[in-house]
């Protein structure tokens, strides 16, 4: 059984720059997919390939088993969403909604009602007859969300649509995006480097970096169990020391900051094998006197950044920099300046090959 | 400290309108001070009254004039955006390189004189030269007269005139977001659809602009209707510079050259009631 889209071995050349490196993945129907990455990482050329703007240099892309090679992009049935929104401004929001269902050959009235209708569905109710520039941004947002989803598009791409609003116009309309690609269960790709947004709507997350990708895993499969530094520096917050592993069998790695750590034991790893290990900021604790059993090690506290319910903890452990999250009431246990133990616990340890 | 801040405000607010002096002033001399002079003689010569703007309003062969004058401007404009359009639309849409050559080539008429332009087309459509000439060798018996008819002055104006409704079009084509081209594609429009549905009506301010622009200017159009048109299709200027050379007629040319900014006046205030002027020039 294929996946829904499927691209395989996609290359990306321009000129003599690659953007994109041997791009491989599989999209089931109806799943919500974000590509994240940093700037120029390739993501949005991997969505203008998908969408017919740009031609692979190498490689085929399907939709439900049928090839898309040579397609024009008026022929794929694509919805886009850009993120300026690209509305037309000449036209107000029903007509922009209508326009490709009147490219279709639908007739004005029909067509009109239908396009009222997924302006309703986004919450538009009562602006159809306003033109682009007497909507807020949000609200173009939607209209341009109402078109890209109006004449039933085999994929949705949205590339970083929600990078011009503020925090809680954004928050608000992440979650909106989500009902609304929910309810019509079309299988979508969202491009963003806000990790949060990935984190918080995706069924899987796609890291793109240098055109390649790096890692494909659901949001806290991502998080806790990063293939590779890049993502494990790039997803959340970490810690990552270098290390060696020690005993492989038993799951026991030694780094120069904390010494031997423990880690569930994983038989991708061999003795002695270079190694990243990264422990969250979370997963450590804090405490004045050393503890009595497990793995800890001592630090010093350089700064505390206080987020009122949390608190991030800065200080340094021998060179290395080190990250502690704490609980915002537990906070009050330590200062600036004083020297403090640190623990964790086996599980929260994880191993990441290479150095 | 504060005194200070104050004075340098002060000079601050009335620095730019100092600026602004030797303009005035030159506006002032040359063109507001001949303006008034223009109105007064329209109601002073021969003799003080409205005579000649009765007669220019009621007179048949003003009105003619008139209609004619205004027919030759509509003409040159749609005749300037047929050819500028698809000009505009290569320049703003070819490499840097090409639309640089091209705005050359569109401006090189800006850099010769007036007169010279004028002539060149005497040159060209008169019976000896390479126009005539080469309808003869293809075999056109009796070739058609060219100069001195509504076809060669209309030829030169939107030769003249072009580059303005090249300009215009251009500065809105390049404003075009690609990001609406392509998501008019991936609506599913094709070439033709997308040029009708998004990208023409975009330009449209473009097109307005350079109409009523080109318009304008062929009003009050001189040298080239004169020396290149038909004598039974004068146009207002021709007409008025007729009135004053021939008949020393000042109060006359003097009411037809005000009836003219009148009229160019209600034409350009209409159209900023609707579009705004300001967009006129860019
Ligand atoms: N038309 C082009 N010609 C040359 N290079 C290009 C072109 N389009 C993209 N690139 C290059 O390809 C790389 C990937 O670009 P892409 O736009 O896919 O990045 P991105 O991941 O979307 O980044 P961002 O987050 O900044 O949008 C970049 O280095 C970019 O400079
Ligand atoms: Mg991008």
């Amino acid at each position: 059984m294929s996946s829904y889209l499927n691209l395989s071995g996609v290359n990306k050349m321009f000129g003599d720059f690659q953007a994109l490196d041997d791009v491989n993945l599989d999209i089931e129907r109806g799943e919500f997919v974000t590509f994240l990455g940093p700037s120029g990482s390739g993501k949005t050329t991997t969505l203008m390939i998908i969408a017919g703007f740009e031609q692979a240099t190498k490689g085929h892309i399907t939709i439900d088993g049928k090839p898309l090679d040579g397609l024009k992009p008026y022929q794929r049935n694509i919805g886009i969403v850009f993120q300026n929104y690209a509305l037309f401004p000449h036209k107000t929001a029903v007509e922009n909604v209508y326009f490709p269902l009147q490219m279709r050959g639908v007739g004005r009235r029909d067509g009109l009602e239908k396009a009222n209708r997924m302006l309703e569905l986004v919450g538009l109710k009562g602006f159809s007859e306003r033109h682009p520039k007497e909507l807020s941004g949000g609200q173009q947002q939607r209209v341009a969300l109402a078109r890209a989803l109006v004449f039933e598009p085999s994929l949705l791409l949205l590339d970083e649509p929600l990078g011009a609003l503020d925090k809680n116009l954004r928050e608000q309309m992440q979650i909106e995006i989500k009902r609304i690609q929910k309810r019509l269960g079309v299988t979508t790709i969202f491009v963003t480097h806000d990790q949060t947004e990935a984190m918080s709507m995706s069924d899987r997350i796609v890291v793109f970096d240098k055109g390649r990708i790096e890692q494909v895993a659901d949001p806290l499969e991502l998080y806790h169990r990063p293939n590779t530094r890049f993502v494990a520096g790039f997803v959340g917050e970490s810690n990552i020391m270098a290390g060696h592993v020690v005993d492989a069998a038993a799951g026991l790695a030694e780094c120069a900051v904390f010494g031997s750590c423990r880690y569930p034991a994983d038989d991708r790893f061999s003795n002695g094998q270079a190694v990243n290990i990264l422990i969250r900021p979370e997963h450590l604790k804090i405490s004045r006197k050393a503890p009595e059993s497990g793995e800890w090690a001592t630090m010093t506290v350089d700064t505390i950044v206080n987020y009122g319910d949390n608190a991030l903890v800065i200080g340094h452990s021998g060179d290395h920099p080190v990250r502690v999250r704490v609980l915002g009431a537990d906070v009050v246990i330590i200062k600036e300046g004083e020297d403090c133990h640190i623990s964790w616990r086996p599980e929260a340890v994880h191993i990441i090959a290479g150095t | 400290m504060s005194v200070n801040t104050g004075g340098v405000q002060g000079r601050g607010q009335f620095l730019p309108w100092l600026l602004l002096l030797p303009l005035a002033a030159y506006l002032l001399v040359f063109f507001i001070v001949p303006l008034v002079d223009v109105a007064i003689m329209s109601v002073t010569e021969p003799k003080l009254s409205l005579d000649n703007y009765t007669k220019v309003l009621t007179g048949s062969l003003y009105r003619k004039v008139f209609i004619n004058t205004f027919a030759t401007a509509g003409l040159v404009a749609i005749c300037c955006l047929l050819v500028g359009y698809p000009l505009a639309y290569l320049m703003a849409h070819s490499s840097d390189r090409t639309a640089l050559l091209i705005l050359l080539l569109v401006t090189m008429s800006f850099w010769t004189s007036f007169l010279v332009r004028t002539y060149a087309w005497m040159v060209l459509l008169g019976n000896q030269g390479p126009v005539i000439w080469f309808m003869e060798l293809i075999g056109v018996q009796d070739p058609p007269h060219l100069l001195f008819t509504r076809f060669s002055s209309t030829l030169a104006m939107v030769h003249i005139l072009a580059p303005y409704m090249i300009m215009n079009i251009y500065t809105v084509m390049k404003k075009i977001d690609p990001a609406l081209i392509k998501s008019a594609e991936s609506l599913g429009a094709k070439g033709f659809s997308v040029f009708r549905h998004v990208y023409l009506p975009l330009t449209a301010p473009g097109i307005a602009n350079g109409l009523v622009l080109v318009f304008v200017i062929c009003l009050g159009f001189y040298v080239t209707p004169v020396l290149l048109g038909s004598p039974r299709e004068q146009m207002i200027a021709g007409l008025i510079g007729h009135q004053i050379e021939e008949f020393l007629a000042f109060g006359l040319g003097s009411a037809m050259a005000m009836v003219l900014l009148a009229i160019t006046m209600v034409i350009l205030a209409i159209y900023h009631r609707r579009f705004g002027l300001d967009r006129l020039w860019g």
